[in-house]
């Protein structure tokens, strides 16, 4: 077998975890990690001692089901055009329907790839009411903002957003300050480090002497990021690597960080499974209020309880794999998923279900 | 199952298998439909068999880099009744057309089926043509049909693969789906990819006559290569085995799979096809795939193991991943 670029850090890997002789569990934070690592087969070849365990950063996994139930309310009402990201399509609400229903249903609901794509809509459709349903964290709450600038400069009032944009360092902050996690490294996200900069992990990793590598999505990254992940336990030290330079810079996109603070203001937010985190969200600050698309259309948020039995909220903390929630790839599977870990497809159930789960039971047969 | 259609239903997914075997099957089964092959196979007293196939296109946007609907509606059905080892005999070519459709691009579509009927070397000998109300279809739609000869002999099954047999795949996937993908979402961008849109009887001939021990072969449409994997290890019963890094993906393909984020083995194609071949023929085989015009990036892209039912990806860095069906609807991720 010839030597592949993965393997001078697989072995660094291996010896790094058998002289640290003591279990090891990274944490990739980053749903594009959590399917990049599936993809590649990456944990097929980790040594018994370490685990890698998916932590709260895919969008679709953590929105509130209050939030998607507003989306979906939104769906509905008369010249409505719902525009959204394709992963929201199929996540279920309180009463476990979901946009693709709605859509079957009569619901005029559009896949976007850009959010500037539904200010040209609305621009487009001025008898039509355009609402962007706006999830995700840092990496595209910059592309919210500017959808709701260009909206504001063209002069729509037919424009509107539904946020629930997230901020990944309270969320992270929560987690490790609640100490029921145990983690001995993070790999942190390559896109959200793009915006924030590799600078904002250093004080996390000095407080709760935590293994910081910022990394981008190919397996050498990926498989670089555990060896130094292991190194640094080896050595007992808590450093911030950051391999994904020069993409992520230690101050990050300080025009992005900009337009999200000009647009939005920090507020508390409930997560799926973490519950409230305080100033983990954001919210419409007051100049850009017009465009709540839940004040405009007279939307109101309903409270709703995650579905029986559904372990979403332990596998979101990495407290619990997939394969631990009796409803896994049993009654919950992505042509019928209950909850959103396996509705999204960078969510930790989806990619076990897709491209794991019958490694254990295939090595039977 | 729910009370309606959804859009996923018709993507070539787990979402279609669902309505066929809740809705369709338990109603109309009977043992020819039932052998799930590309094409009917209608048993003749000389032991030659009838092959008989249907198909509707739909695609949006109709025109797309590459091709246009006609081209696709040809090519779709040359291959359904190819893939099956029968010699085409003809075609059928019903056209659904829209209120306000443009003549000028019915011209581009029937002179597309022209050319590619030409290519094909086959002939269209009856159609339909029918127009309904505008905003009751999307510009127009097709449904075709093609009936062709499997000579006694051949019979092509995935019940035929055996362990150790090869699979072979004649160039790089993902070409038709992503173009098509990047046609409808990202309109604006200049993308190089083109469909691979291409008739495959000619290269179905030359596989057989220099690899008489072809097991099976489907062209990887809808669901891809993934799909078409899965579906054969299941129907097989066998482990289905590919090696990543011999599963040819342009250069372009792998950029707009990753601007979409999409995974390029579940994308569909409309020129590629996927044949099982017994071991010692697997050289003959690729050989005669290479010397075509649509096979010339043919490649060995993994092989059939002993029993287990799934398929199996061997990764570059040398991990292994299942490889499943996809859901239905690709849908792109938010990041």
């Amino acid at each position: 077998m010839s030597e592949r670029p993965t393997d001078l850090w697989l072995d660094r890997l291996r010896r790094a975890a058998a002289a640290v002789a003591r279990p090891l569990a990274f944490m990739e934070i980053c749903g594009t990690h959590t399917m990049a690592a599936f993809r590649c087969g990456l944990r097929a070849l980790l040594p018994d001692s370490v685990r890698l365990i998916s932590g709260p950063g895919c969008p679709v996994c953590v929105t509130a089901p209050g939030d998607i139930d507003l989306i979906l309310q939104a769906a509905q009402k008369p010249d409505v055009v719902l525009c959204t990201y394709g992963d929201m399509l199929r996540v279920g609400g309180i009463d476990g329907d979901s946009l693709e229903q709605r859509r079957a249903d009569g619901a005029d609901v559009r896949i976007i790839y850009s959010t500037l794509d539904a200010v040209d809509l609305a621009e487009k459709s001025p008898q039509k009411q355009v609402v962007l349903a706006a999830v995700g964290f840092e990496t595209t709450t910059p592309a919210t903002a500017a959808a709701v600038l260009q909206a504001q400069r063209r002069g729509l009032k037919n424009f509107s957003i539904l946020a629930s944009h997230k901020r990944v360092m309270p969320a992270l902050e929560a987690l490790l300050a609640e100490g029921d996690v145990s983690v001995q490294g993070l790999m942190c996200p390559g896109h959200v480090s793009i915006i924030l900069g590799a600078g904002v992990y250093r004080p996390l990793a000095q407080r709760y002497r935590m293994p910081c590598v910022v990394a981008g999505f190919e397996p050498l990254q990926m498989m670089q990021t555990l060896a130094l992940l292991a190194e640094m336990n080896q050595q007992g030290q808590a450093r911030v690597d950051n391999i994904y330079a020069p993409l992520v810079r230690e101050q990050g996109n300080q025009a992005a960080l900009r337009l999200t603070e000009r647009v939005f203001e920090p507020c508390d937010a409930e997560w799926r499974g973490l519950g409230k985190i305080g100033q983990s969200g954001l919210r419409l600050a007051a100049e850009f209020e017009q465009y709540d698309a839940a004040a405009r259309l007279g939307l109101s948020r309903r409270e709703g309880g995650e579905p029986p039995g559904c372990r979403c909220g332990q596998v979101i903390k990495g407290k619990q794999t997939p394969d631990q929630c009796p409803l896994f790839a049993t009654v919950c599977t992505p042509t019928r998923p209950i909850g959103p870990c396996m509705v999204s497809g960078e969510g930790t159930c989806a990619a076990w279900f897709k491209y794991g789960r019958a490694t254990a039971a295939g090595e039977a047969s | 199952m729910s009370g309606t259609i959804l859009l996923a239903h018709g993507g070539g997914g787990q979402l279609t298998d669902e309505l066929l075997e809740q809705v369709v099957r338990p109603r109309l089964g009977n043992p020819l439909l039932d052998a799930q092959l590309d094409s009917g196979m209608i048993p003749l007293p000389d032991g030659t068999r009838l092959a008989l196939t249907t198909d509707s296109y739909v695609v949006q946007p109709w025109e797309f880099p590459g091709g246009n609907i006609g081209r696709l509606a040809v090519c779709g059905t040359v291959n359904d009744l190819a893939v099956c080892g029968a010699k085409v005999l003809g075609l059928g070519l019903s056209l659904i057309l829209a209120e306000g459709l443009e003549k000028a691009g019915l011209e581009r579509v029937m002179d597309a089926v022209a050319q590619a009927a030409k290519q094909a070397n086959v002939r269209i000998i009856t159609g339909d043509t029918k127009v309904v109300g505008r905003g009751a279809a999307d510009g127009l739609y097709i449904t075709t049909c093609g009936i062709g000869l499997v000579p006694a002999g051949v019979d092509l099954s995935p019940m035929n693969v055996r362990q150790g047999d090869v699979l072979l795949i004649n160039g790089p996937i993902g070409e038709h789906g992503l173009a098509v993908m990047m046609a409808r979402q990202m309109p604006q961008m200049v993308c190089p990819l083109q469909s691979d849109s291409a008739p495959l009887n000619g290269l179905m001939e030359a596989l057989l006559a220099a690899a008489p021990l072809t097991r099976f072969a489907r062209d990887a449409t809808r669901g891809g290569v993934a799909g078409l994997c899965a579906d054969l290890a299941k129907a097989s019963g066998k482990r289905i085995v590919l090696r990543e890094a011999d599963v040819p993906v342009t250069a372009a393909t792998r950029r707009a799979a990753e601007v979409l984020g999409i995974d390029v083995l579940e994308v569909a194609n409309e020129g590629k096809l996927v044949a099982v071949v017994a071991a010692e023929q697997a050289e003959a085989a690729l050989g005669a795939m290479r010397s075509q015009c649509w096979g010339k990036g043919a490649a060995i892209i993994g092989q059939v193991g002993a029993a287990g039912g799934i398929c199996e990806m061997v990764t570059n860095m040398g991990g292994r991943r299942i490889v499943q069906k996809p859901y239905g609807e690709q849908l792109p991720r938010i990041c």
